[in-house]
């Protein structure tokens, strides 16, 4: 069962701050402890900066859901960007074609319970990423 | 489409014949529009200004807003909105201003057939509106070096140096931490430590809602940096949630030392300097 979503387009530096505090109020709207609003600010500070740098700008939508079980907030990101060519390689701690640290897709993964990527070369990349309340 | 050297010239008599009916409508047109956040005796000398500022431009024989016999219109104009502009007032209530002129010439011309006076009506028309569309540009343009002043004062606000003790420099950093700022803290650390020969430095990140890969290669550069110049870096400040995130993201602060609070840093600093923190006993007489 999907609540309202919020979609912001990410085009500037500006943006990926506007996500990132739609995403803290979202997160707080959710009842996310402390530690999980942080990882999934992070989480997503990491993956719209990607959408912006590597996919040229794009969309991020944010949204609370609702399983069986659970609450938990589900934010997707979406580019129609060059794609990723060798996802595995992409995944791998330290790799970067940036000059950043080469955590941030890895890093973004392991801050958040459920990470989907859905990338073609020439096809832009979607990346949804889910954190339940725990 | 330009005013005929006869239009302005009769706009100019219909607006110095009924000046003052015309002010006192106009006045409380732009009043009712501004909702009482202007003085009535401000906003009708405001009204009047301008009004003397269109009949004499007419008078001169201007036929359009770009003319030389304009000019001193066009900087009325310009001053308007950027006062409205300073004061708060919205795009909406600057363009109104200038908008409810027609209104008030309407009302003084009356019910007419007269077909010369409403082709007059309608060429004034057109050149009210190209000065209200100034009004609006003006606006924009103040609006926006307004906010570029702002944000270059909130780089300068947002990024003190603080001497905290002899040889121990701290930057207590707050907000977002993008590559302007960064480049900024970068800059003033180095300079500090060089202007005040300090071979410590604190970098605080307690005021830092989220501590990403980009937030942490800013702060690891000033670290090597400040390595370079021969400072010791320590970062404080570093919250729980902080850390876990760091952690899960797998970045690596290396041999930097880094502690919780403000005060571990210095409490550290001091005992590498041989310093001990003791609370003395007030001797009692």
């Amino acid at each position: 069962m999907n609540e309202e979503s919020r979609l912001i387009p990410v085009a500037t530096d500006q943006d990926v701050v506007r996500v990132r505090q739609l995403v803290r109020t979202v997160s707080v709207e959710a009842k996310l402890s402390l530690v999980d609003q942080t990882k999934l600010v992070t989480a997503a500070s990491e993956l719209a900066r990607n959408t912006l740098v590597y996919g040229g700008g794009g969309t991020v939508e944010v949204a609370r859901v609702r399983n069986e079980i659970r609450a938990g907030v589900r934010i997707v990101f979406a580019d129609q960007g060059p794609g990723i060519a060798d996802l595995d390689l992409a995944l791998t701690d330290g790799y970067t074609t940036g000059g950043g640290l080469g955590l941030g897709l890895s890093g973004a993964r392991r801050l958040v319970d459920e990470f989907a990527i859905d990338t073609a070369p020439g096809e832009g990349t979607t990346i949804t990423i889910t954190k339940w309340c725990r | 489409m330009a005013l005929s050297p006869d239009e302005s010239g009769r706009l100019a008599d219909l607006l110095s014949e009924h000046a003052d009916g015309l002010v006192v409508h106009w006045a409380e047109l732009v009043g009712n529009g501004l909702q009482g956040r202007m003085s009535r005796p401000e906003l009708e000398r405001q009204t009047r200004d301008l009004q003397k500022g269109f009949q004499q431009a007419f008078a001169a024989g201007a036929r359009d807003l770009t003319d030389e016999e304009a000019g001193e219109l066009r900087a009325q104009l310009g001053e308007l909105s950027s006062n409205r502009a300073r004061q708060g007032f919205s795009a909406n209530e600057t363009a109104i201003s200038v908008f409810a002129l027609k209104d008030a010439v309407l009302g003084v011309i009356g019910d007419t057939s007269d077909a010369q006076t409403l082709r007059d009506f309608v060429a004034f028309s057109g050149f009210i509106d190209r000065a209200a569309l100034f009004t609006f540009d003006s606006y924009v343009r103040v609006r926006e070096a307004l906010i570029a002043d702002q944000a270059e004062q909130l780089l300068e606000l947002s990024t003190p140096v603080v001497k905290l003790w002899e040889g121990v420099v701290a930057v207590p950093l707050v907000g977002t931490l993008d590559s302007a700022r960064a480049q900024v803290v970068m800059e003033r650390l180095l300079q500090t430590l060089v202007d005040t020969g300090s071979p410590y430095a604190i970098i605080d990140i307690t005021g830092v809602p989220a501590v990403d890969t980009q937030v942490a290669q800013h702060i690891l550069k000033t670290v090597v940096a400040a390595r370079l110049m021969g400072a010791d870096c320590i970062i404080s400040g570093i919250r729980p949630q902080i850390a876990q995130t760091i952690v899960a993201l797998g970045i690596e602060f290396g041999d930097i030392a880094t502690k919780s609070s403000l005060a571990d840093a210095l409490r550290y600093v001091l005992g590498k300097n041989s310093y001990k923190v003791v609370t003395s006993k007030r001797t009692e007489h």
